[in-house]
């Protein structure tokens, strides 16, 4: 051989040995663009210095996300090393061996301290497949001067009937107030989520024990029928288009009374620099029909997951347990302030006085605490899951369902003929999937 | 016979042009436009259109979360890339087809195009799991490739109308004067249809350029270009319109300074031979 082959040959066991320590020490992540994903990106730098390892991000669209992540889990593309997925998926993709289980942290992660409601949604068979980075339910925030100016007084625990009076109260078209916003866009992230809690506070449900669908039942016409009642008396024009982030335009420009919406949504209506009525939100837990003993709060949480059969599991790990720890809380809270710290996964977090201080905590926790994903609504149902029903189906069927709901806010059909398509529609799913 | 062009027509005419070019560039203009607002002023309603304090916040938020020259790099490659490539194919292709058709010509074409109609994400799993086989996620080889056979039918079909306005009779002459096939495709043909050539190049440049669906579900953090970089800024919780406006402007800049240097070129293929 000669010197220029052995340099050559040389050289290239040099690079493949670089190549391989900077996969080791390299992960990618796929995650989400919200404000407290993003406020973690800017501290990959502290987490690299600590660990040594680099990080690599991929921010998505929640959609593109989506589809990203299941299209790479499902054909074990092995893109990522992290995944940030919610509480639909985790339990479905840990059952299929897709995730890596996240047991053996170390006794300062305290992983008792994560909140159970979303210690539960997060785990398959008692095993945690993804851990809370944040986590929300749903409440009613509201406009203390516009309710004050109407005579009334907004109720910790509000009924669905006061809801309506005071949205009816607080309406001034002249003014281009509307007395309640909510969300009408079809998805079942979107639209889906709002009217399956409205519904569980109602009394009905998606399915009874037999996975039999329940729109024929006198209580999701009886919700919908409000929704949509309601909602023409007091809610904005053309509100079936609308999603979190048109209502969190129109309330931050002073436009809506109430909007009962993502807990998460209460730190951008207070935020001086974004709203101009930050001065003037309160706050309550999400209303129920009276006399019904479910409210309509929803519980979600954005993980983080470690596809099964990734290079770097140590390090995906050691990720995971900086991100979602006590320590990272403080490093935000110590450069940010309480209030942009990642809300609604640990207990130890409410307990600290500096964010007792802050608004809306307690009513973020009381709120997350009064969902329960393993009981969501009045009578018995088979499967886990408040806003959404946890079976690889659901996402598919339930997107259907609020098109067809959709349709009924914008007038195009009637509550009752959307009522019987779902109807259809479910059933349809449930037996081509084998369910009945 | 031609009607006199009265100045009065003249003038109708120029309004609806502009008027026109004004609606189509609209959209455009007011991303520009929201890019310099703060996220407030983009969400306001009735919407703000020039009394406003202009800011350049946004662009330094996006400079500082994004590797704005890696996607940028990324995008350049995959776009030249996939043109360079489909050209070195489709020439050849385009000159068999216009100067020695067979009776299955007229068929080849029309199939080729065909395969623009089958909706993309039916063949997302197949070619992600090919390129799972063969280590192309997320990399710039795999995505030149398929950026390619996607325009491809494209360029055959532009470089073959191109080269059906060239007349036989001076590759003929070539022939006859004894150029080999490689030097009249090389020395006569290519020369005479540079216009042509030039505005396909354009044209695709611009279409791989701005092709998400493929470059979004194929790339991760290596390969990924500026559609996944203005994509990262869609957000479902929050305001973001600002930052996602000077995004896309960032985005689109280099592609419509390109337009604008070579629009006569551009123009004068996209017209060749519509007038003879």
């Amino acid at each position: 051989m000669t010197k220029r082959t052995h340099a050559l040959l040389g050289a290239c066991a040099v690079a493949a040995l670089s190549t391989a320590a900077f996969a080791q020490d390299t992960i990618t992540i796929a995650t989400v663009n919200n404000g407290d994903m993003i406020r973690m990106q800017g501290y990959t730098d502290t987490f690299t210095e600590q660990t040594g390892i680099e990080v690599e991000w991929v921010t998505l669209e929640e959609n593109v996300l989506r589809q990203r992540v299941t299209t790479d889990i499902t054909t074990k593309g092995g893109q990522f090393d992290i995944m940030t997925i919610g509480m639909y998926e985790t339990p479905i993709w840990g059952a299929n061996g897709w995730l890596v289980p996240l047991d053996g942290m170390s006794a300062e992660y305290d992983v008792e301290d994560i909140l159970p409601a979303m210690r539960n949604g997060l785990s398959h068979d008692g095993t945690l497949y993804a851990a809370p980075f944040y986590g929300e339910s749903s409440m009613v925030m509201y406009r203390t001067d516009l309710m004050e100016a109407a005579g009334l007084e907004m109720p910790t625990a509000p009924t669905w009937e006061f809801i309506r009076e005071a949205a009816a109260a607080m309406t001034d078209r002249d003014n281009e107030i509307n007395g309640i916003c909510l969300r009408g866009k079809a998805g079942w992230g979107e639209g889906g989520a709002i009217i399956t809690v409205t519904a569980n506070s109602f009394g009905a449900r998606w399915f009874d024990e037999d996975w039999t669908a329940q729109f024929d039942q006198p209580e999701w016409a009886e919700a919908i029928n409000f929704y949509v009642d309601m909602m023409n008396e007091s809610g904005p024009q053309g509100f079936a288009t609308n999603g979190f982030n048109e209502n969190l335009s129109l309330f931050q420009q002073g436009k809506c009374g109430m909007w009962i919406d993502a807990t998460v949504a209460a730190s951008f209506v207070t935020n001086p620099d974004e709203s101009t009525v930050a001065d003037s939100v309160g706050f309550a837990l999400a209303p129920n029909k009276d006399g019904v003993s479910k409210k309509a709060n929803w519980l979600w949480a954005w993980a983080l997951a470690i596809p099964a059969g990734t290079q770097n599991e140590e390090a995906a790990k050691t990720f995971i347990e900086w991100a979602t720890s006590k320590e990272y809380i403080g490093l935000v809270a110590a450069n940010e302030g309480w209030a942009n710290v990642p809300p609604g996964a640990r207990a130890s977090l409410y307990a600290t006085p500096e964010y007792q201080e802050v608004p809306f905590a307690q009513m973020t926790l009381d709120s997350i605490q009064a969902a329960d994903p393993n009981n969501p609504t009045v009578e018995p149902v088979p499967y886990v899951g408040v806003q959404f029903v946890a079976i690889p189906e659901f996402a598919g069927m339930a997107t259907e369902v609020s098109q067809e709901f959709s349709a009924a806010y914008a007038g195009q059909q009637t509550v009752e003929e959307a009522l019987e398509k779902a109807q259809a529609i479910t059933n349809e799913t449930m037996e081509a999937a084998g369910y009945r | 016979m031609s009607r006199a062009v009265t100045p009065r027509r003249k003038l109708i005419n120029t309004t609806i042009a502009w008027a026109i070019g004004l609606l189509i560039f609209f959209p455009i203009l007011w991303t520009i436009l929201t890019s310099f607002k703060t996220e407030g002023q983009a969400i306001a309603s009735p919407p703000i259109f020039l009394n406003f304090d202009w800011t350049l916040e946004n662009y330094a938020v996006v400079m500082e979360r994004s590797n704005y020259m890696r996607f940028l790099w990324n995008s350049i490659i995959i776009a030249g890339g996939s043109t360079i490539l489909g050209l070195i194919i489709a020439v050849p292709a385009a000159w068999s087809m216009a100067f020695v058709p067979s009776k299955r010509t007229k068929d080849i074409l029309l199939w080729m195009l065909s395969t623009k109609m089958l909706p993309a994400v039916g063949v997302l799993y197949p070619i992600y799991l090919l390129f799972i086989e063969l280590g192309l996620l997320d990399s710039r080889t795999g995505l030149v490739i398929v950026m390619m056979l996607i325009n491809l039918p494209i360029i055959v079909w532009m470089l073959y109308t191109y080269f059906r306005e060239i007349p036989g009779e001076i590759l003929e002459a070539a022939r006859m004067d004894g150029a080999a096939l490689r030097q009249e495709v090389l020395y006569i043909l290519t020369p005479m249809a540079i216009p042509g050539i030039a505005s396909t190049m354009l044209l695709n440049f611009i279409l791989a350029w701005n092709e998400a669906f493929w470059t979004l579900n194929l790339t991760a953090a290596k390969a990924a270009p500026l559609t996944a970089f203005i994509a990262s800024y869609s957000s479902p919780e929050g305001l973001f319109y600002a930052k996602l406006s000077a995004a896309s402007t960032m985005a689109i800049a280099p592609i419509l300074i390109l337009g604008w240097f070579s629009q006569k070129q551009l123009v004068r293929g996209l017209t060749f031979g519509a007038v003879k």
